[in-house]
């Protein structure tokens, strides 16, 4: 009997040894977010599950997934990718298939995963975590008077200066078209045709000699802070760090923003495929969603978690308002239409980098 | 007797071994030898030099995403020749694999495939497919009751030539050209034409900047190695030292001195040399792209070309100053001919670099002043069409590889002196 106590004794202590060692990878894209994500994720999961979690960035997840998938070489379990990405990798069949109602924790008060969730955060392997957002910023004390609509971002005779824009057809197009007068509703509509596309090409030339173009998304605050552009496109929650966390003179115009979700994602043929799922189940669980937007102004992509949203994390900054999921934000939206970008972005990304080229 | 019969003795080693055995075997010991000490850089070589290349070239005519995942369309390709009506046996075939694409998830890489040529078509396919259970005969109509599309003839014409996994639609593709619905070649819309303009531009820039390289790294190469030598070895290490910082440094520098609220437009302000609100664009465009890669790549044209001016006898110019040479005449006869190794050596270094330079007319390029690597990049890491990105590619490699022939008959390739 004492023999036997002994040898389980042992055992136990063995399995859970066995258990802290195990960890789960995590590709993210680095920064802020990266940041945010260990903050309001990480660190409680491996509190909580004993699991350590390793964090890598890339540029984009979604390279290295591709290509870890086809190679057969899978050595990060979860990924955080744009939603466009997750639908395109999952029509690969390069992801695993997440079921809302099995794989994702319930809210607080009952409600399943599947109805808590904003319209759009499923696809068949991934499930949104947060909701960002393209918007136009300006340097206050580069510019006279206030900037108000999207629309102003393409008068450079009211507004005269340089502007910033992401160097890629998808997301500049939109704006150009909102800049042309079409309302955000229609825009996906319009860009269909060849019509809106040449239409949108026509704003565009009207700004071309002034635009500086940025590719990575640290860019924008650096362009704004030297004064290289006066105004700029931009991802919300750099702009709002610049501007809370390191008191730049910049402002948000929220008409036209165009809001994306992040998706985590499995990819077929994850090392840690159970530690995969209980970290994509505890990360998108209602308080986690709500305790990252302290550390970064993303909004949540869970109902339940919005009215938990406080304070920013020097305790002063109410984060409602920068939330681009904010009512008051949302009078002129736009939603990243990834079905749209799936089917058009090789034709509309030739078009656009020879009208860059020529 | 015996002796006056015998064969001619064969020699052998003490040991009775015939000696050409002997000899063979010692030798084959040696060559074993040779062979191990170079393995390590044979297998080197093949690892990360032969088989990625070859792979790439692979990737450039070889797409199997669609003709793997639609067997039954492949099959009904190869019974009919292009111009059949398509008609219901067609459609069948299409159903079939639709079916079948749906219950494996590859949809979206058939999809893909197709819609690199004919855009808008992927979406086709993930709507049909996700509906492909429902499917019942007559299949025409009923495919067509889920999406219009499907009947356009340049679809079953993108199909048709994807239904074999070998294909030169991509370089096609590189070339900025296409296929019309008869399967005629054709230029693709001026608006959408790109690739031609970048190759031609990318072959300009490179020129200028080697030429660039070249009239600026002489005189350093020249007084570098007319110094007396300690004075050189210290000059030599401010050639060296940029070489050593790091290549991202040295182009952020750039960009800090160069941009619009830069040093040296503050500096041309302050003077007033131009005026606050006529600052000089020097970055963002061609012009941040030739200065940032000259100064990137002239340590590569000083390095031969001071190696090779070191062994230039002074003796030989004094010669021709003695013999009544004007120093113009003793340079352009005398030294310069004998420099050309090095020119050589380092303008082709240069140029094959900087036709494949990519981070620095990504970061300091703007919009005119990209090259084709940057495009080749935006193939790899964000359309991901990889195939295109490797037909891209392999029609730079044959570019470079065309030089470097031109280069060996004019000039020669024993007479480039590396250092």
């Amino acid at each position: 009997m004492k023999k036997l106590l002994i040898l389980s004794t042992a055992l136990a202590g063995f399995t859970a040894a066995a258990a802290q060692a195990e960890s789960v990878t995590v590709l993210s894209w680095g920064g802020a977010y990266e940041k945010s994500q260990v903050e309001a994720y990480n660190k409680p999961f491996t509190e909580s599950t004993g699991i350590d979690v390793n964090m890598e960035a890339a540029d984009n997840p979604a390279t290295p997934i591709k290509a870890q998938v086809e190679a057969g070489n899978v050595s990060v379990d979860v990924a955080d990718v744009e939603k466009s990405d997750a639908i395109r990798l999952c029509d690969e069949g390069l992801l695993e298939p997440i079921d809302p109602d099995t794989d994702l924790a319930a809210a607080p008060d009952g409600t399943p995963a599947s109805e808590d969730f904003i319209d759009g955060s499923f696809t068949d392997c991934g499930v949104a975590n947060i909701v960002w957002s393209t918007v136009m910023a300006y340097n206050t004390s580069k510019v006279d008077g206030s900037p108000a609509t999207i629309a102003d971002f393409f008068d450079t005779a009211k507004y005269p200066g340089k502007r910033g824009l992401r160097k890629s057809a998808k997301g500049t197009l939109e704006f150009a078209l909102m800049g042309a007068g079409v309302p955000a509703a229609d825009v996906y509509k319009e860009l269909a045709t060849p019509e809106g596309v040449d239409k949108a090409f026509a704003e565009l030339d009207k700004i071309k000699s002034d635009v500086v173009w940025w590719d990575a998304g640290a860019q924008p605050p650096q362009l704004l802070a030297d004064g290289e552009v006066v105004m700029s496109t931009a991802y919300n929650g750099r702009i709002f760090n610049a501007e809370v966390a390191e008191g730049q003179p910049f402002k948000i115009v929220w008409d036209g923003q165009l809001m994306d979700f992040d998706f985590f994602v499995i990819p077929k043929g994850a090392p840690n495929m159970d530690a995969a799922k209980a970290y994509l189940k505890f990360a998108t669980e209602t308080a986690q969603l709500a305790n990252q937007a302290k550390w970064i102004s993303y909004g949540p992509a869970r109902k339940s978690s919005a009215p938990m949203v406080g304070m920013y994390q020097d305790g002063k900054t109410e984060m409602g308002p920068h939330m681009p999921t904010s009512p008051d934000n949302l009078t002129n939206a736009l939603v990243n239409d990834s079905e749209f970008w799936a089917d058009h972005d090789t034709e509309l990304s030739e078009r656009f980098n020879a009208w860059l080229a020529g | 007797m015996s002796d006056a019969t015998m064969e001619p003795t064969e020699l052998r080693t003490a040991d009775g071994l015939p000696l050409k055995k002997a000899l063979a075997k010692s030798q084959a010991r040696a060559k074993r030898r040779a062979f191990l000490l170079v393995a390590p850089l044979f297998l080197f070589v093949l690892i990360t030099f032969v088989v990625p290349i070859g792979q790439m070239l692979l990737q450039s005519v070889y797409n199997d995403s669609f003709s793997k995942n639609a067997p039954a369309l492949g099959q009904w390709f190869s019974e009919h020749p292009l111009g059949t009506p398509i008609d219901e046996s067609a459609y069948a075939a299409l159903a079939a694999d639709l079916k079948e694409m749906k219950a494996n998830r590859t949809q979206g890489e058939a999809g893909t495939r197709i819609n690199y040529d004919v855009a808008g078509t992927r979406s086709l396919f993930t709507s049909t497919a996700r509906k492909a259970d429902k499917l019942e005969p007559p299949y025409k109509e009923a495919i067509l009751d889920i999406n219009e599309g499907w009947s356009d003839p340049n679809l079953w014409r993108a199909m048709r030539s994807a239904s074999h996994p070998y294909t030169i639609d991509f370089y096609l593709a590189a070339l900025d050209m296409t296929r019309d619905k008869d399967d005629n070649i054709v230029s693709v819309d001026e608006t959408r034409s790109i690739y031609g303009t970048l190759f031609m531009r990318t072959a300009i820039l490179s020129l200028v900047i080697t030429v660039l390289c070249m009239i600026l790294a002489f005189p350093i190469a020249h007084l570098l190695a007319s110094l007396p030598l300690a004075k050189s070895n210290l000059l030599m290490i401010f050639v060296l030292l940029p070489f050593w910082t790091s290549l991202l440094v040295r182009t952020t520098s750039w960009m800090v001195l160069l941009q619009q609220q830069g040093v040296l437009n503050d500096i041309m302000v302050w003077l007033g040399i131009v005026s606050d609100n006529g600052r000089l664009e020097m970055m963002y465009n061609k012009t941040g792209t030739i200065v940032a890669m000259t100064h990137i790549l002239l340590p590569f044209m000083v390095l031969p070309l001071y190696s090779v001016m070191r062994t230039i006898p002074v003796s030989y110019v004094r010669a021709a100053r003695s013999l009544g040479a004007t120093s113009w005449t003793a340079f352009r006869r005398i030294y310069l001919p004998q420099t050309l190794p090095g020119i050589g050596a380092g303008a082709l270094l240069v140029f094959i670099l900087s036709v494949g330079y990519y981070i620095t007319p990504a970061l300091v390029g703007g919009a005119d002043g990209q090259l084709i690597s940057n495009m080749i990049a935006f193939h790899m890491q964000k359309s991901l069409n990889w195939s295109l990105a490797a037909a891209l590619a392999s029609l730079l490699l044959g570019g470079v590889i065309i030089l470097y022939w031109l280069y060996d008959r004019l000039v020669g390739i024993d007479n480039m002196k590396l250092g």
